[in-house]
C-alpha cells in the first residue's frame, strides 16, 4: 500500500481515529506522517485546563440523567455553567464550589486523594471555623487532664470550652 | 528601586543560599482570592479594577516594612519588554507577563523576595522567592505578608474546602511550593528518567525553568508538590525539603565519583563548556544554558575557581531574550540576539568581578 499523501513511498505508519463514534484510517508515509504529525497530535489537547476540564467533564456524562440535570445549573454569583468550567478547567467565582458541589468531590478526590482542608485559617475570615478548631483542641486536653486526674485543670478547660460554644451561638 | 529592576539583571535570589551548588532557589506561593468577586478570568474592566483598589488599599494601610518596601506596577503602565523582563526574573508567571490589562499588576519589594501579582489566575498570587534551599523561610514570609492582608481584605475560604481557588488543582491551602534545582551529575549517569519517575509517584512535580510547558535545559529542573488539600502547609513544605535533601544527597554522591574516577573527562567537558562561551561570534540561548550548566558544575567541583555561582545565576537570567534587548536598547533579530547573547556572556565570565556587585551599589 502506498502513502495517501504523496502516493509514492509505500504506507508504514497506519492511524486510526476515533469522530464520533466513526472509524477513520489513515496510512502515510514516515515522511508524510512527520509533516502531518504536528496536525495531528495537537500538543494544545494537552494543557493542563483541558486535561483538568475533561477529568471533571468525565464525573459529569457517564452518570446519565443526575449528571445531566446538574450539569444544566448556572452559579447564581458568576453565571457560570459546568459546561465552561469543564472547557477551561477553571471556576468561575467561590460560589461555584457550593453550586457544583456534586460534580466537584470526585475531582478533588482525584487530584488531591482528600476533600477535607486541614491547613491554614484565615484569623479574620475563618470566624467560628477557627473557634470550633480550638475547641477541638481544648477538648483533647479535657481528656488528658481528666486522664491525668487533673481535675482543678479539667474545670478550668470545661468552662472555656463552654464560653467558647456560647461564642459560637 | 523600580528602575532597578528593569536595568539590572541581578535579583535576591541569585545570590548563594544553603546547599546552593545544587539547589538555586526555593519559592513558596500562595493563591488567594476575595469574596464575592467572580475569579480573574471571568472579571470585566470595572470589577478588576475595583479589585485592584481593595488590594491596593489594604497594602497601603499596613507600616510593617515588608509591605513597606513594596512597589506597585500596573501593567497597563509597562511594555511587553519590561514585563517579560519580570517574567525571566521569575516574577511573575508566563501567562501573566503576556497580559496588559489595566487590572493586571504586580506588588513587588526591592530584591525581589516578596511579589503579589493581581489578577492573574487568582486575585492574589503571594510569593517568596529565596536563594538556596529555604523552602520553610519562604513559607513564613509569604505567611506573614499573607496575614496583613487578610486583616483589611475578605478573603474566600470555605470551611471544609479551604481557601477557594480559580482552579481545583490549587484548593485548600493554596500553596505550591517549589525548588529549582541543577542535577547535571544525575543527568549524566543516566538517571534523570528514573528519578522523574518516582518523583511523580510521590506526589510531586517535575518541570523545566519557566514552570507549567517550559523545558528542563541545561539540566535545571523546577520540583513542587502537586497536591494542595488535605495537608498542612508546614507538611507540604517538609516533604518538599525531605524529597529536595534526598536528591542532592544522590547529586552529590554522583559529583563525587565523576570527580575521583572521571576528573579528566568532566574537566575536559568544563573547559570545552568555557571555551564556547568565551570565543563564541554567536550562540542560542540552549546552546549557552547547556555549557552554563557544566560550568557550574565545574564551579562546584573547584575546576574553576574564579567565577562564582551568583554570577552564573545571573547569566542565566542576563542571557534571556528580553534582558538582552534591554542591554542593546533595542528590537532585536535571533541573529543579533545570538550575537548580543554571546557578547553578554564574555563580558561577564572575563571582567573577573561578577556584575552582582555593582548592582549592589
Amino acid at each position: 500500500m502506498n502513502c495517501e499523501e504523496c502516493n509514492q513511498r509505500p504506507a508504514t505508519i497506519h492511524l486510526t481515529q476515533m469522530f464520533n463514534g466513526k472509524k477513520e484510517e489513515t496510512h502515510l508515509c514516515e515522511h508524510c506522517a512527520a509533516k502531518k504529525g504536528a496536525m495531528l497530535f495537537n500538543t494544545d489537547e494537552f494543557s493542563i485546563p483541558n486535561l483538568l476540564g475533561s477529568f471533571l467533564g468525565y464525573q459529569v456524562n457517564p452518570s446519565g440523567a443526575k449528571g445531566a440535570q446538574t450539569a444544566a445549573n448556572i452559579c447564581s454569583s458568576c453565571g457560570s455553567c459546568f459546561a465552561d468550567i469543564t472547557k477551561t478547567g477553571k471556576l468561575g467565582c467561590a460560589d461555584c464550589y457550593n453550586t457544583f458541589v456534586q460534580e466537584l468531590e470526585p475531582t478533588l478526590r482525584r487530584i488531591h486523594g482528600n476533600s477535607q482542608h486541614i491547613g491554614k485559617i484565615p484569623a479574620r475570615g475563618g470566624g467560628k471555623v477557627l473557634i470550633k478548631k480550638q475547641i477541638e483542641k481544648l477538648k483533647e486536653q479535657l481528656q488528658e487532664a481528666v486522664g491525668g486526674e487533673k481535675y482543678e485543670l479539667a474545670a478550668e478547660i470545661r468552662d472555656s470550652i463552654k464560653n467558647m460554644e456560647k461564642e459560637l451561638g | 528601586m523600580k528602575k532597578d529592576l528593569f536595568n539590572n539583571t541581578y535579583v535576591g535570589w541569585m545570590e548563594q543560599g544553603p546547599e546552593s551548588n545544587i539547589v538555586i532557589s526555593s519559592r513558596v506561593r500562595l493563591a488567594r482570592n476575595l469574596q464575592n468577586m467572580p475569579f480573574p478570568q471571568r472579571l470585566h474592566e470595572k470589577t478588576g479594577l475595583e479589585i485592584i483598589n481593595l488590594i491596593k488599599k489594604a497594602w497601603q494601610a499596613d507600616d510593617k516594612f515588608l509591605l513597606k518596601d513594596m512597589d506597585w506596577l500596573g501593567f497597563d503602565q509597562l511594555s511587553e519588554l519590561d514585563r517579560t523582563i519580570l517574567m525571566e526574573k521569575h516574577l511573575v508567571s508566563p501567562g501573566h507577563a503576556q497580559s496588559s490589562k489595566s487590572y493586571n499588576g504586580l506588588l513587588v519589594n526591592h530584591d525581589g523576595s516578596i511579589s503579589i501579582m493581581i489578577n492573574e489566575e487568582d486575585h492574589l498570587r503571594i510569593q517568596c522567592l529565596l536563594p538556596g534551599l529555604q523552602v520553610q523561610e519562604c513559607l513564613q514570609q509569604a505567611n506573614e505578608v499573607d496575614d496583613i492582608l487578610e486583616e483589611r481584605l475578605d478573603i474566600a475560604f470555605d470551611e471544609q474546602r479551604g481557601y477557594l481557588t480559580s482552579c481545583p488543582t490549587n484548593v485548600g491551602t493554596g500553596m505550591r511550593a517549589s525548588v529549582m534545582l541543577h542535577l547535571p551529575a544525575i543527568a549524566i549517569t543516566g538517571q534523570l528518567n528514573q528519578l522523574v519517575h518516582h518523583i511523580n509517584q510521590l506526589g510531586m512535580i517535575v518541570r523545566g525553568i519557566y514552570g507549567e510547558g517550559s523545558e528542563a535545559t541545561g539540566n535545571f529542573f523546577q520540583l513542587s508538590n502537586q497536591i494542595t488539600l488535605g495537608q498542612m502547609e508546614h507538611d507540604i513544605g517538609s516533604n518538599l525539603v525531605a524529597m529536595t535533601r534526598q536528591i542532592v544527597q544522590q547529586e552529590q554522591i554522583l559529583r563525587d565519583n565523576l570527580n575521583r574516577h572521571m576528573r579528566i573527562q568532566i574537566e575536559d567537558r568544563v573547559g570545552r563548556a568555557y571555551g564556547v562561551l568565551t570565543n563564541a561570534r554567536m550562540i542560542t540561548s540552549n546552546e549557552a544554558l547547556t555549557h552554563l550548566s557544566d560550568l557550574r558544575l565545574g564551579v562546584d567541583l573547584g575546576i574553576i575557581e574564579d567565577i562564582s555561582l551568583s554570577v552564573l545565576n545571573e547569566l542565566m537570567v542576563a542571557i534571556r531574550p528580553a534582558h538582552l534587548q534591554r542591554i542593546a536598547g533595542s528590537q532585536m533579530d535571533a541573529l543579533s540576539r545570538d550575537v548580543n547573547r554571546a557578547k553578554v556572556i564574555k563580558e561577564i565570565l572575563q571582567s573577573g568581578h561578577n556584575s552582582v556587585q555593582t548592582a549592589d551599589e
